[in-house]
């Protein structure tokens, strides 16, 4: 009986180990682990054995029997790990095919430069300030010590719309709006950006509406060296770390002293190049000491407060921080223009 | 202002510096120059020439054939194409081997059969501008107006181994738009002197000025100084070569020598003069006095001018015989057969000059000078160095006594400051050593005191009135890049945005995020263009004299331009497009604008095209108008209004009537969102295009609860589907509110999930399907709690629409 054991095992073991499917496994373990199967039938035929070899016989079936289901588990488990496998492989998909697009827009760099020099200022302790783009005769002009035949105004060439009233020709009107509203206390800390206009023909360099950022910090013991320290920081953040700045001096009506800011060209590192017109120097903001005449006007003691503005154009820093090389690119709004935006 | 370097050498020893060098100085202490001009463009071997003989080229009647002495052994032959080429004139001879600009090389040439070695130049082949040619040579060769041996080198005669300086001057530096400003200004960098020229008093003559002309000023306040100097005996000729290369140079065209004069001083002293032809004055008294309404003039460009009463005019005592400070009168212009001059040297008031010279669009080297101020301690002066000089190169004489009315402040400002007011704007630490040093170099007088200065600021500079000014002057010449970097002493403060700005921003991120490029477009535009969108009725706020008519009204709203950039793209073949932008309308309720129009943030967006493409996969999604919706509801639900939101079916002018929503918030209309109007598409030739617009300073007005958590269910939830076969005219919007409304507080969500009409359905009718979920924060609900519950939502929408379950 134990020989007939054995020789279910090494059957049952071959033909398990030459199952090549679930299925087959399936009709072994009925065939020799059922209930009809001859192992069953050689442990009904137990009875006739005499008593002391039915224990060996008992616990030699019951181990044929674990070790061909372990076996069939074992090849099952295979069997099924095969059968994914292939499965699997059948499901492989080619990865290169284009993913489904996800739309994507973009924010206008003129608008990714405000924000971008916003946050900086921000970070000094500047608050953001805003005025109306139609403005009076007197912000605009007159409240910057700019009289109504002040020769100055020819810089700024001006669309009217009544005697008094004019798209506003640059962002430092509201300077002079905010100042009021802080009525002769310090410390004022502002930066406002915002669309002016100016009667120009629009072509590769002007355009007739475009953008500015005027900063002014009016306090008590203002210096210009502090509007120098200021500008460095701003520089060093906006163009980079390895950046210089230098001042010269130059002419607004609203300020005095007044200076033009260059910072080193990026471009030639300041050796000189076709971007810096060889000057290794790129002309980026009008600047100056608040003009007493203006302090006075808002409602400040020109005795007791000074300050410092400045205004930048929007477009220009724009273009000198993307390349861009034509400024009516930034209104005519083609998405081959603006998409290339979607990083920033 | 262009400013010749040699000619500056006349009153400033700069010998050891170059032009470039003099330019990056005066660059980096405030007076920029934009560009130094190389008089020279690259001509080589040019020599005066002596027209020996003229002929007319045998085979060419353009052509003539000139044998021209130019200093070698024998005279050359030249073949020459120019009319006014003649015997016995002096020209410029480009010879064999010289270079004329843009790098042509003058070649022994044979024209028609006739050698010819060199050319015969004009000025403007030497690369003169035409417009400062003398008008005798500007259509030919140029002559040297007196004898000059023949080979002399003629680079240096025509001033072609200069360079001039062009400065960049801005609104205040009126004083360097003189040669010895400039050369003052020079001087303050340098620390060198100034040569001034020789100006003497006129010789007594047996005739006086005041024989021959009177002089009353009625405009007093314009014109505080008036001075004639009569010249008797002139004679109107070429001016010399050097005085009319210097003008040639400073962009000025030489007229005759009395004419070139007054302009020569006018570029040496900034001080603009006029000549009068005495004879056609018509009188012997000089009138200045306002020109009236509607008087008439015909100005020296040949123009008739109509004057207005804000005008100044110089009048014979009847009619204007010069436009003061603007421009002299046609009729008393100084021609060749003048003998006599009356010459003027004024000082006109800025204002009243540069109102005339801007209304009528007349600006001239006078007026410019006029009306940002000129000095007044040098008009007298310049008036008696162009005399002398008429009286030496004209022949005239000069007659004794200036006429004039005099009454013109020619005191220095006198202004105060100590030494810590200068460092304290500054931020330096100047010493009074340095600063008097400063003040030398400007040549202005002071006294210093203890730190205490008394300056006293020559009338050359106007510009320098008040404590500041003498502030910028010290800082400039210190030099600003030695003015240390310092952080300001203030207070700190809190930067930051306010919410409406904050709220923006989030705005722009959200719909930057779901896919819309952000346009920025004009705030200028047509009437025409809007009228699409907009009632006829409505005012606008218009600019008084617009560059164009695109151009010429301010926006009341944000979609014709991003219909103009659909379209612009559209050309270009871009097909799928999908923009916003956010930007300020302009609303006025005055029909004649006096007061600033109300400027309100609007936020649109535009799409068109494809909104989903997935080819490969096979799937495509127009735009349409649940995309928009979509999209605007984000926004609502972004800036946590959703809930206040309300789409109702509405109408807009330019919209689609039957797709077109209005968006209410909080029950007031506050935008439109829908498909554009095919006949508008089709006048920006575009086809399906769908548009909101949103006054997004109201929605950024609407109070927002603060985020507060809410518990998250600790009870299961029960789902039911009911199909309901309603009108084809009930709207799921009304539906779904029932639902909500006889569903009370336990069902927590409605969401449609299938739209059907077609077959299987009654005619006029639509089958809309819903899952409900019901819900109780409190418990597990019963299936008869939410039986009960549904049946009242079934039934009541029966009772109110007569919806039914769809079997």
């Amino acid at each position: 009986m134990l020989d007939r054991l054995q020789e279910l095992k090494d059957e049952a073991i071959t033909k398990v180990k030459e199952a090549g499917s679930l299925n087959e496994l399936r009709d072994i373990r009925v065939t020799y682990l059922g209930k009809k199967g001859p192992i069953t039938e050689v442990l009904k035929g137990m009875g006739k054995l005499p008593a002391e070899e039915r224990p060996k016989v008992g616990q030699m079936a019951n181990e044929v029997r674990e070790a061909v289901a372990s076996l069939i588990a074992e090849r099952e488990t295979r069997l099924e790990e095969e059968a994914l496998t292939a499965k699997l492989q059948k499901e492989s998909i080619d990865i290169t095919l284009p993913g489904r697009p996800v739309n994507k827009g973009s924010r206008h760099p003129l608008t990714s430069v405000i924000e971008t020099i916003e946050d900086i200022f921000i970070g000094m302790g500047f608050t953001v300030a805003e005025g109306p783009e139609v403005e009076t005769d007197y912000y605009n002009f007159e409240s910057l010590n700019l009289p109504k035949d002040h020769p100055a105004r020819d810089m700024q060439d001006t669309f009217f719309i009544t005697n008094e009233l004019l798209l506003r020709t640059q962002t430092s009107p509201v300077q002079t709006r905010t100042m009021e509203k802080h009525e002769g206390r310090g410390p004022v800390k502002i930066i406002c950006p915002g669309k002016v206009y100016r009667r120009d023909e629009d072509d590769a360099t002007h355009s007739h509406q475009f953008m500015q950022i005027e900063g002014l910090l009016v306090d008590e013991n203002i210096r210009m060296s502090d509007l120098k320290g200021i500008f460095e920081q701003f520089v060093k953040r906006y163009f980079g770390e390895n950046r210089e700045i230098r001042l010269r001096p130059s002419y607004f009506p609203f300020t005095e002293p007044s200076a033009e800011l260059d910072v080193s060209c990026a471009i030639c590192g300041g050796k000189g190049c076709r971007t810096c017109k060889q000057t290794g120097w790129i002309e980026v903001l009008g600047s100056g000491m608040v003009h007493p005449n203006v302090l006075r006007m808002s409602g400040f003691d020109p005795e007791k407060y000074t300050g410092f503005a400045f205004g930048m154009g929007v477009e220009r820093f724009a273009m000198l921080k993307y390349g861009v090389d034509d400024i009516r690119h930034f209104y005519t709004n083609d998405t081959r223009f603006l998409s290339q935006f979607t990083r920033v | 202002m262009l400013v010749s370097y040699k000619w500056l050498k006349d009153y400033i020893e700069i010998d050891d510096l170059t032009p470039q060098e003099i330019a990056e100085k005066l660059t980096r202490s405030g007076v920029e120059v934009d560009i130094v001009h190389e008089m020279n463009q690259g001509v080589k071997n040019i020599v005066v020439g002596k027209v020996l003989e003229c002929e007319k080229h045998p085979e060419a009647d353009k052509l003539n054939l000139c044998k021209v002495d130019i200093g070698e052994e024998e005279p050359v032959q030249i073949v020459c194409g120019a009319a006014n080429v003649g015997a016995d004139q002096f020209v410029v001879v480009a010879k064999v081997g010289a270079r004329l600009p843009g790098g042509m090389k003058i070649k022994r040439a044979k024209l028609r059969g006739q050698v010819s070695e060199g050319m015969i130049c004009s000025l403007q082949e030497l690369g003169f501008e035409g417009k400062v040619v003398a008008k005798e040579f500007s259509e030919g060769i140029f002559n040297f107006p007196t004898e000059i041996a023949p080979g002399t080198d003629a680079l240096g005669l025509l001033n072609l181994d200069d360079q001039v300086l062009e400065l960049d001057l801005t609104a205040n530096r009126a004083d360097c738009l003189s040669l010895i400003g400039t050369a003052y200004e020079i001087a303050a960098i340098l620390g060198r002197d100034v040569k001034l020229p020789e100006v003497t008093e006129i010789k007594e003559t047996k005739e006086k000025g005041s024989d021959y002309v009177s002089v009353r000023v009625e405009a007093t306040e314009d014109n505080p100084y008036y001075g004639a100097i009569m010249i008797k005996d002139v004679t109107i000729a070429p001016s010399p070569l050097w005085l009319q290369t210097k003008l040639m140079a400073s962009g000025i065209r030489p007229i005759n020598n009395v004419v070139d004069i007054t302009n020569f001083v006018l570029l040496e002293y900034g001080q603009p003069l006029h000549a009068f032809d005495y004879e056609r004055f018509g009188s012997k008294e000089v009138l200045v006095r306002r020109a009236k309404d509607e008087e008439k003039m015909t100005t020296l460009d040949d123009v008739d001018r109509t004057l207005s009463s804000d005008y100044l005019a110089i009048t014979n005592g009847t009619v204007p015989v010069a436009l003061a400070g603007v421009m002299g009168g046609a009729d008393s212009e100084v021609s060749e057969d003048t003998k006599t001059i009356l010459l003027e040297a004024a000082y006109f008031k800025g204002t009243t000059i540069r109102k005339a010279s801007r209304e009528l669009g007349l600006r001239s080297d006078a007026s410019s000078r006029f009306e940002k101020g000129v000095d007044p301690s040098r008009v007298k002066k310049a008036g008696l160095r162009a005399a002398t000089m008429i009286a030496e190169l004209a022949g005239g004489t000069v007659l004794s006594e200036v006429v004039e009315h005099n009454n013109l402040d020619v005191t220095p400002k006198e202004i105060t400051i100590t030494l810590d007011k200068i460092n304290g704007v500054l931020g330096t630490s100047i010493t009074n050593t340095e600063v008097n040093d400063i003040l030398h170099k400007l040549q202005f007088d002071f006294e210093e005191d203890n730190n205490q200065y008394k300056v006293s600021v020559p009338t050359r500079r106007q510009d320098v009135q008040i404590q500041v000014d003498i502030v910028e002057e010290v800082g400039r010449l210190y030099g600003y890049n030695n003015i240390p970097t310092t952080l300001p002493n203030t207070a700190t403060t809190p930067g930051g945005l306010t919410s409406v700005q904050a709220n923006k921003r989030k705005v722009r991120r959200f719909l930057e995020n779901v896919g819309l490029h952000e346009a920025v477009s004009y705030s200028l535009t047509t009437t025409e263009k809007e009228s699409h969108f907009k009632d006829e009725g409505g005012y606008r706020v218009k600019v008084a004299s617009p560059m164009s008519e695109e151009r010429s009204t301010l926006r009341t709203t944000l979609l014709p331009h991003l219909l103009d950039a659909l379209s612009h793209n559209k050309n270009r073949n871009i097909l799928n497009v999908n923009l916003y932008e956010m930007g300020s309308v302009f609303s006025t309720e005055e029909q004649t604008v006096t007061k600033q129009p109300e400027e309100t943030t609007y936020i649109s967006g535009a799409i068109m095209g494809l909104w989903h493409e997935h080819s490969w996969q096979g799937e495509k999604k127009p735009v349409d108008f649940y995309v928009l919706k979509g999209m605007v509801e984000g926004l609502l639900a972004q800036l946590n209004v959703i809930d206040k939101a309300e789409f109702i079916q509405g109408e807009g002018k330019g919209f689609h009537p039957g797709r077109t929503a209005k968006l209410l918030v909080n029950g007031v209309e506050i935008g439109i969102l829908g498909q554009l109007h095919p006949s508008v598409a089709k006048e920006w030739s575009l086809t399906e295009v769908y548009m909101f617009e949103i006054n997004l300073h109201r929605l950024l007005m609407e109070e927002v609860e603060a985020i507060r958590y809410t518990p998250i269910p600790r009870y299961p939830a029960m789902d039911r589907d009911i199909a309901l076969v309603v009108d084809e005219g009930v709207q799921a919007g009304v539906v779904e509110s029932l639902i909500k409304e006889f569903g009370g507080q336990l069902i927590t969500r409605v969401a449609l999930f299938d739209l059907y009409q077609g077959e299987h359905l009654e005619k006029g009718k639509k089958s809309l399907a819903f899952s409900l979920r019901y819900q109780d924060p409190e418990k597990t609900l019963t299936e008869e709690e939410v039986t009960k519950v549904h049946e009242a939502v079934l039934n009541g929408l029966e009772e109110k629409i007569g919806a039914k379950l769809r079997s």
